[in-house]
Formats: structure tokens, sequence, C-alpha cells
């Protein structure tokens, strides 16, 4: 073994050491979906809470037929072009249920709200959700509601949560994906994301993109149907972090290597137009209305033809294949033609300078 | 995309690659340095060196901003963020580089007002809107980003905003470059020229290099084929014997340079008589500060700065990789102490610093993906 790989390990040991808060304070990294919310995630909240259902830090829990899960929405502005924080709030929780293989059943809401929030944005945010409720064909079953003094919160803050029944048959698991197996996304990446960050004006960019926010329960349905069980290995929706942290998290659950083409990921050239100007990549930007899918090799053009039938999942493709070796680790191999690691960011992907 | 994808053509890289290899004499080693930090990210980001023959090895330069700054001039600036009342903003980078107190993201979560900004201009744009408030631009970059910098002070000036004020960080990139080809421990062959900040300064200034050191020196544009082709262009110089200052970026970089830039660099901003850089130590007329004629806009006259020197933690050799002594795999604490998460050096925060591109780009065994991926 050369120094250089004898360094490598190295490093893959220290990677899989038990993580550990080293701040004395919260900071802002800790929320932005990469490492270091993964660190406060295991060492804090897994740590304390620890139970076997918690565990495996899927999109939900699944436990006697039922998946049950929950999101919180902070987002700014809270309107923004192709929707606003209620029908994202609908769609994260129905989406997180979609990902356990479940059909939504009921979901709760509790709102936070800025003392002086204008009674008629609330309108307009409640009326959002109600018309997602019902896309998504599930009730807005039990909420609450908090007001906090101005200045002590931003706007709304909206929490949901959601249950829904889960067929035994269907397990999905991140650590499922076996070498060989199709990654397929639903659809061009890194669209809410860049939506999101034009829209709270401070780029003087403009590009036509719209949010991507939709309730994915139908085309997961879809494809679970027609694949049939144990075909589709594991499902998850590549929201904060992007799609390079959902297959990060599958390679380092499932001890393989994802194996990905840069020119087979379907991105809208508004998005790369943006995404190269602000020198960051789309691969971790976030997604409301896609889903990342891991199946079986035989089953991937079924998976892909489902995918493809359905409105929500027009753009579907085939980016990538899971590998043996190196485990834990996402490659991708550039349409320059060379090869790189797509590892997961340590906290906001920040602009470069020059 | 139009004018991108031009650039990072497989086949183009595959057809540069061939001809490469063909000029490289056997049994040489060849070390050829890119200056830039935006060069390493390029050359990771798109996996660069897999098209290039083993006798060719790329060497990381000093050309990182954030890189260089030192630990405390960090402390300064946290130091300026928490006197009442300043609001401190600065590029995205800066925010995790670690300092002996923490980085701004510790002193953003103890109270402290920093805030991102992708030009100075929206620094000014804050100290419109809050006239209360003192706001401060932490400046920082190579002659790429001083103009700017230079031309928001006169903007200021002219609008009569006078809560807007600089903390100048600028550095320049030749004497970093004289400082490396001064250093007894490197053999190098020649150099890839920094892109952007030569689109300033122009080409002329690398004259020396080649006269007095006799490398060749190729200005290069940030897209793998661009960086490929300097590659070719000084291997073609090598082989014909030739060391000249070349410019394959010609559609950005004009030869003398972008002369009203450097004018209004030059109306701002004059050398320091030194500077210390990180890893590299003290080096003379090296940085840029303010002119005393426009002090009212310079952090350093408004605020009292502990200008406090904090030595660089003993096991980070962020010095040794900035001068390209070390692989970035090479350092101690590489990956295992000093990780993009807990950063030690600031090689490691800055998605430019070699070590950041080699552990977020390159972190694997060439050999072994090759042999599991059948390629």
């Amino acid at each position: 073994m050369t120094g250089e790989e004898q360094v490598l390990e190295r490093i893959e040991r220290a990677r899989r050491r038990k993580a550990r808060v080293r701040e004395d304070l919260v900071t802002l990294a800790h929320g932005a979906g990469g490492k270091a919310t993964r660190t406060l995630v295991e060492a804090v909240f897994l740590e304390s809470f620890a139970n076997p259902l918690l565990a495996p830090l899927g999109d939900g829990a699944v436990a006697d037929g039922l998946a049950f899960t929950t999101d919180s929405f902070v987002v700014t502005p809270l309107f923004f072009p192709g929707g606003d924080i209620g029908d994202l709030a609908v769609n994260g929780t129905v989406n997180d249920l979609a990902m356990c293989g479940a059909n939504p059943s009921y979901l709760s809401a509790a709102f936070i709200l800025e003392e002086g929030f204008p009674m008629d944005d609330l309108r307009r945010i409640t009326a959002s959700m109600a018309a997602a409720a019902r896309a998504a064909g599930v009730p807005i079953a039990t909420g609450d509601t908090k007001v906090v003094q101005k200045g002590k919160a931003d706007g709304c803050y909206i929490t949901t949560a959601g249950v829904g029944t889960v067929d035994p048959s269907i397990q999905l698991r991140a650590s499922a994906a076996r070498p060989g197996d199709a990654v397929i996304v639903s659809g061009p990446i890194g669209e809410h994301g860049v939506t999101v960050m034009l829209a709270r004006g401070e780029l003087d960019i403009e590009a036509e993109v719209t949010s991507d926010t939709a309730p994915l329960a139908g085309l997961t349905a879809c494809l679970l149907d027609a694949c049939g069980p144990g075909a589709v290995r594991c499902l998850r929706d590549p929201t904060r972090g992007g799609v390079a942290t959902v297959l990060n998290e599958i390679a380092g659950a499932s001890e393989t290597a994802v194996v990905l083409e840069e020119d087979a990921i379907p991105v809208r050239a508004a998005v790369r137009g943006a995404c190269e100007l602000l020198g960051i990549d789309p691969m971790y930007v976030a997604c409301e209305g896609r889903m990342i899918a891991v199946v079986e090799p035989g089953a991937a053009p079924a998976a892909l033809a489902a995918l493809r039938a359905h409105p929500l999942g027009a753009g579907a493709a085939v980016i990538g294949r899971v590998a043996e070796d190196p485990p834990g680790l996402v490659l991708l191999r550039t349409g320059f033609g060379g090869t790189r690691i797509v590892d997961v960011l340590v906290g906001d992907p920040l602009p470069r300078i020059c | 995309m139009r004018y991108v994808d031009e650039y990072r053509d497989a086949a183009k890289a595959r057809a540069l690659a061939a001809r490469i290899a063909a000029l490289c004499e056997p049994g040489r080693a060849y070390k050829f340095m890119e200056v830039c930090g935006g060069h390493t990210h390029t050359i990771y980001k798109h996996g660069l060196e897999d098209h290039l023959p083993a006798a060719v090895t790329l060497v990381h330069g000093p050309g990182c901003p954030v890189c260089v700054i030192p630990m405390g001039r960090v402390d300064d600036a946290i130091h300026i963020a928490e006197q009442p009342d300043v609001i401190m903003t600065t590029f995205g980078d800066m925010m995790r580089v670690p300092g002996g107190r923490g980085s701004f993201l510790d002193a953003t979560a103890r109270g402290a007002d920093i805030r991102m900004v992708y030009s100075p201009l929206d620094a000014l744009k804050i100290a419109r809107e809050n006239p209360g408030k003192r706001v401060v631009f932490l400046a920082i970059g190579f002659e790429t980003t001083a103009p700017s910098t230079a031309m928001t002070v006169l903007r200021a000036r002219a609008e009569g905003i006078e809560n807007f004020s600089v903390f100048c960080n600028h550095v320049t990139i030749l004497p970093a470059i004289k400082a490396i080809l001064d250093s007894p421990d490197l053999r190098l062959d020649g150099f890839i020229g920094p892109g952007h900040v030569s689109t300033v300064i122009g080409c002329l200034p690398y004259g020396f290099i080649a006269r007095d050191y006799g490398k060749p020196l190729v200005v290069a544009g940030f897209e793998p084929l661009d960086v490929l082709q300097a590659v070719y262009q000084n291997l073609i110089q090598l082989s014909e014997g030739r060391s000249e200052v070349e410019n394959q970026y010609a559609r950005v970089v004009p030869w003398e340079g972008n002369l009203k830039a450097l004018a209004v660099i030059d109306e701002v901003m004059e050398l320091r008589p030194t500077f210390e850089w990180r890893g590299l130590g003290f080096i003379s007329e090296s940085a840029l500060r303010v002119r005393e004629r426009y002090a009212a806009f310079d952090a350093e006259e408004l605020f009292r700065i502990p200008g406090g020197r904090v030595a660089d933690p003993q096991a980070c050799q962020c010095g040794e990789v900035l001068k390209g002594v070390l692989k970035p795999w090479e350092c101690k604490v590489f990956g295992t102490a000093c990780t993009p998460e807990t950063p030690i050096g600031t090689c490691m925060v800055s998605s430019e610093g070699a070590c950041a591109a080699y552990y977020n780009f390159g972190r694997f065994s060439r050999d072994r993906v090759r042999e599991a991926t059948g390629t």
C-alpha cells in the first residue's frame, strides 16, 4: 500500500468514529443539512433519544404497518416562484412518508407566528396548505398555534407531522443498496434551492426557475407497483443538502460505493447557469419534489418507464449505479473524463470569492 | 451551456492529453505549480489529473485568498465585529476560517452581527440602510478583488456615506511567487499563472520569473481544458528550451492588464512595508492598506485593533502545503485532526484551499477505483 493509501485508510477510520459536537454554541452550520447537522443529530439527539426506530435516521420511522414523520419549515422568503411555506410544509411531510413507501393518511400542522404577522399572508399560506393537502389526498387533522413577541421569530414557522400506512411487503432502507443497483433521480435537480436563493433578492441574478415543490406519494406508489416488492431498495427525497448528501447517506448505510455519471444528471440550464455564476454545485442544492430511487439492476427499465409515465417523473433518469468499492464513497465520473469524490458539505454551500 | 461546455469537452481533453504525454521526455519528471486556488479547485472538481501522465505532477500554490490570512488578522476582525453597533461584512469563504478564538460563525453565535455579502457594494448598501450602525467590510483577496474594494471606497466618499469602512487584507501575488522561487526546498519546472489576477495586472509583471529564474509561466483560464492547455504550453517551452510568459487566457486577460483597475487600486491603496502570510511568514511589500487620504474609510484607523500575532497550531503544515513542498495528504494532521468540519489550518477551509480540494474531491485511491469499476 502506498503512503497515500495508508493516509486514506486512516481518514476513513477517523470518519467512522463516533460523532462529537465540539462547539459550545449552536451555529448556522448545524442547520444546513451537511456534516455539522449530522454530527448534531447523532451526538445530541440520537444520544438522548436512542431507540431502534430512530437509529436508522431515515425520512420517517416505520413500525406495525405505520409510518410516522415530522418536519419544520422556516423558509425565507415565505412566498417564492412555484410555491410558498404552506405547500412546502404539506409536501415535505407527505414526501417523507412517501419515501418510507407509505400511503399518507393524516397530517398535523403547528404554527409559530410572530406578533404583527399580516393576517392576509397567513390566509394565503393556509389556502395553499389546504390545496396541497387536497392534491395529496390527505387531511390536516389536527394542529396547534403559538404567537411570540415581535422579533422573537421570523414571521411564520410551520411544523407538520404525518402518519401513513405501509404495506408490510415494502421494506425500504438506505442500508439495502447492493452493488449493481441502479440509481435513479425522478427529475431535474436543484430547482427549489436556486429559486429560494434568487427570490431573496440579494444576488441581483434573475432566472426563469420555479420551485419543484410537489407531493410524491402518487409517484412512489406507481414506482413500487411497477417494480414489485423488494426490487426497490430505497427511496429518499433530496431536500436540504441535495442529491449529494442523500447519496452519501445511502453509500454510508449500505457500505457500498455510488458511482455517478455527471453527464447523466438532469439539471435545467437556468439552474446550472445560476449555480455556475455563484460557484455552487447543484448536487448540493435542495429539491422539494424529486426523489432518488435505488432499484435492483433488472428492475431499472421498468422503474424508469413507470416514473416517466407520471407527470412528476417525466424527467427521470438513471444517474449512476451502486458499486462494491470503495465503501461509503460517492464517486462522480466528470463530463471532462475524470473522476472525483462527491462528499457531504460541512455547512451551507458558500459561494466562492474569485 | 455555451462558453462552458466547450471548455469541458472530454474528447478534446483526451486528444490534448495524448500530446502532453508525447512531449514528456522518458525518465524525466515534471512539476508545475498552479499558483491560483481557483485552478486547484478546477483540477480537482473535474478530475483533471486523470488526463495527465504519471510524469507530470501539479503542485498547488499559495493563491488562495482565504488560506493566506494569518490567525491574528481573523482575531482582529472578530474583535472589530464585537464592538458596539458594528455590522461586519465579508465573503462567505471567510465565515469558517478559524482564528485564535474561533471563527466568524462562532462569533455570530455569540451575538456578533456578521453578514455574508457577494460584493463590497452589498456592504455599502447595508451601510446606507443602517445609518446608526458602523459597517465594516473585511476585504480579502489578491489583485482580483482589490479594485472592487477600492471602487467601493470611492463610491462611499462620493455619496458621503460616513458609516462605512474597510478592514483591508488585500495581498499581492508576485512577492508570494518570488518567495516560493527563493525557497530552497522546491524544484519547479514551470507555472500555471493566475487568470483572474492577470485580468488586472496583465502578463508583464511575471517577466522576472522567465528572465531571472528561467521558468516558463502560462497564464491560464479556469475551465479544465484551459488548465490542461497551460500544462501543454509549459511542456512545449521546456522541450524547445524556452522560458517565457505566455497568455493562454487571452479571451479575458489583456497583456497589459486593466489599467483603469490598477489606477483605482493605486488611488485608494498603497503597499504595506510588510505583511504576515499564513504559513509563509512576513513578506515585505506583499499587501495593501488604505491610503491616508482615505483614512475615514480605514477600519484600522477607526477602531483600536489588537494586532496580536497568533502562532499557527504546531501540528498544522499549511505553510508547507501553500509553498507546494508538501502534498495535502502528507501533512501530519490531514483528514484526521484537520477536516473541513473542524479545520486546523486555512487550507482546509476555503474550497480553493489545496487541502479542502483534495479532501472533498480527491480523497480516494485512483488505482483502487480503476480496479473496482473496471476502467
